[in-house]
């Protein structure tokens, strides 16, 4: 039987743009260009690395998000994904990391799987605890982190390298996996895969498909609330010196004035 | 007083610096109630009591260290059970944040995550964060349920607050989940005798301008002279010049130090986000354009080779 993986991307601000936060106090994601997580893209590429190796594998790649969205996915179709799954709709504006879960769990049961795969955290939000939750709400194996994975015979194994050790895991399918940016370089879309994505399915799917009710997500659902977000001050101008010799020292003299030595 | 139950890291017993931070923090908004799983449990309940725990749950199981996050969300859940907190603070370790989101969820509750900062507040406590590579400070709050909160090292003073302590076995019952991911190997990480990451008052870094494993001695030599961690930008990480659990910034450890050097390291954006509110930053760097000058209070432009080991130098002269 086939396997049938999903994987979860997700469309964020370019980090290296002037990334800013709107008077709702959501992410601004209309001033800066947006792309596929580069995070996701590791997840996008193991999903590649274990299709190989199964005899037959369904890679279907899935966002959350507003209509630009869609580039993430033709992006991870472009790496080689099957199929996608959009998820749209105007209730999701400022929808919290609860609300997300719960849409993407519903959409992964609709679709169908054996193994979800997503990155270590978004580059936006950086919550990192998404992946924690949807295992949670779908009751498989949560085989997070992992910077090394395997599949076979529906075992999923793989290393996580924790703060006090690294550990070697082993879940029974159907489970999820997050994988973190140590498992590889993600490959680049080729320009075959370029023009063989412009072919593949890309569904739409709105809440009511998913039987998901407009105050479960949004604003209004989310189970936080940010009373304020404030620009951090510029960083004052510090010294600067040039090293003719002596640089060492003055750095030196610099920190015993400010008590480090 | 309303109850804040606290998620306590610790190794065999010794609890973890971050742990007694969230103390402070917790004491700010109710009386702490720590809860302790694994082995050494108990052997934390002075240290916690010390620094303000009226309440310290214990609990040790082999499933603790058997299977991945989930046995610990159960333990939680039990002490959520049997305390109802006004809220639930855990560290932001990666673990951490984990077992408190599959909490936040279970108990119907929002979350938030790496707080800086945490103060009590008419509608609940408030959260500082930092957003956008730490370009942004946001305050935040949990509208729905108890509030979960995962709080970064380095937020809080340590702080002596002595309390009763009490010791409580708390009773857990694995669910079906539990043992779903099994730990089949565990390999602890070898102790370089320095300061943790996360946890260390100054760190010294290194990036690509290092040029090479042979040379990360000498960033070791500054960091030794100081009593500081060692870090490193993710490019001489993936040169394999030193080792990812060292790795600063957004995929590494997110640090908050007194004092932040970077050697060789350009500053960028993903790096900045690791390391951006440390107190003091002081950059060496031959490239007087490179990004890290504009974060500094002292940078030298110059050859790391040359600045760095008369740097050690001197500090070593002046400590005497
Ligand atoms: C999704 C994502 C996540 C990332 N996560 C991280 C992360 O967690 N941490 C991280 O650090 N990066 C991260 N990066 C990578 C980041 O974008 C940079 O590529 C990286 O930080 C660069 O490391 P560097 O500053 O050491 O190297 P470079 O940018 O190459 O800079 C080296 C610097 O060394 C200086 N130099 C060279 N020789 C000398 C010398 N002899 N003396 C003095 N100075 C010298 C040069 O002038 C230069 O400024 C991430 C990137 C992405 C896309
Ligand atoms: N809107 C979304 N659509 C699809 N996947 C998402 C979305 N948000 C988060 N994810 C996935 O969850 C992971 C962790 O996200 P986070 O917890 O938000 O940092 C990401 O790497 C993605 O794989």
């Amino acid at each position: 039987m086939s396997l049938r993986i999903v994987v979860c991307v997700k469309y964020v601000p370019d980090a290296t743009g002037d990334r800013q936060f709107t008077e709702d106090l959501t992410v601004n994601r209309d001033d800066v260009d947006g792309l596929l997580s580069e995070l996701d893209e590791y997840a996008v590429e193991q999903a590649l690395q274990i299709a190989d190796e199964a005899d037959d594998a369904e890679i279907t790649v899935l966002t959350v998000g507003p209509e630009d969205a869609k580039d993430a996915l033709r992006k991870a179709l472009s790496m080689g994904a099957d199929k996608a799954i959009h998820v749209e709709d105007d209730d999701l504006h400022g929808t919290d990391v609860m609300g997300t879960s719960l849409v993407l769990a519903k959409a992964i049961e609709k679709a169908g799987y054996d193994l979800v795969i997503t990155g270590m955290a978004s580059t936006d939000g950086t919550m990192g605890v998404l992946p924690a939750i949807l295992a949670e709400r779908l009751g498989v194996p949560q085989v997070t982190l992992l910077s090394e994975v395997k599949v076979e015979d529906g075992v999923v194994t793989g290393r996580r390298d924790g703060d006090s050790a690294s550990e070697q895991l082993e879940a029974s399918l159907p489970a999820l996996v997050s994988v973190t940016d140590q498992s590889g370089e993600a490959r680049y879309p080729s320009f075959k895969g370029i023009m063989a994505a412009k072919k593949k399915p890309v569904q739409s799917w709105d809440l009511e498909e998913l039987e998901i009710e407009s105050d479960e997500v949004g604003l209004e659902g989310s189970w936080t609330a940010v009373d304020s977000a404030t620009q951090r001050p510029a960083r004052t101008a510090g010294t600067i010196v040039k090293d003719e010799g002596e640089g060492g020292k003055a750095l030196a003299g610099f920190l015993a004035e400010q008590k480090f030595i | 007083m309303a109850e804040v139950l606290v998620y306590v890291d610790h190794v065999d017993g010794a609890v973890r610096k971050p742990t007694l931070e969230l103390l402070t923090l917790a004491r700010r908004i109710g009386e702490p109630v720590a809860l302790a799983l694994g082995a050494g449990a108990e052997a934390t309940a002075a240290v916690l009591a010390e620094h303000g725990a009226v309440k310290v749950l214990t609990a040790d199981a082999p499933e603790f260290s058997d299977y991945l996050v989930v046995p610990k969300v159960d333990a939680l859940q039990a002490a959520y059970d049997a305390v109802s907190p006004a809220a639930v603070l855990v560290p932001s370790s990666a673990e951490g944040k984990e077992i408190a989101a599959r909490l936040a969820v279970r108990i119907g509750s929002g979350i938030i995550t790496d707080a800086i900062d945490l103060e009590a507040g008419d509608e609940g406590p408030v959260a500082t964060q930092a957003a956008f590579a730490a370009s942004f400070t946001t305050k935040s709050r949990v509208s729905k349920g108890t509030p979960v909160i995962t709080v970064k090292p380095n937020s809080a003073p340590v702080e002596a607050a002595p309390a009763a302590g009490t010791v409580e076995a708390l009773a857990v019952t694995f669910g079906a989940l539990a043992t779903g991911t099994k730990v089949t190997s565990r390999t602890p990480r070898e102790s370089t005798g320095r300061p943790e990451l996360t946890e260390a008052a100054i760190v010294v870094s290194g990036g690509r301008g290092v040029n090479g494993a042979e040379n990360f001695h000498i960033i070791e030599a500054l960091a030794d002279s100081l009593g500081a961690a060692v870090g490193a930008s993710r490019a001489a990480v993936d040169a394999g010049w030193y080792p990812h659990s060292n790795q600063v910034g957004q995929t590494g450890k997110s640090v908050s130090p007194q004092l932040y050097i970077a050697s060789g390291i350009s500053g960028a954006i993903q790096h900045r986000a690791g390391m951006q509110t440390s107190k003091t930053i002081v950059a060496i760097n031959k490239d007087a354009e490179a990004p890290i000058f504009d974060l500094v209070d002292y940078g030298v432009v110059g050859d790391l080779f040359a600045v760095v080991p008369q740097l050690t130098d001197e500090i070593k002269a002046r400590k005497g």
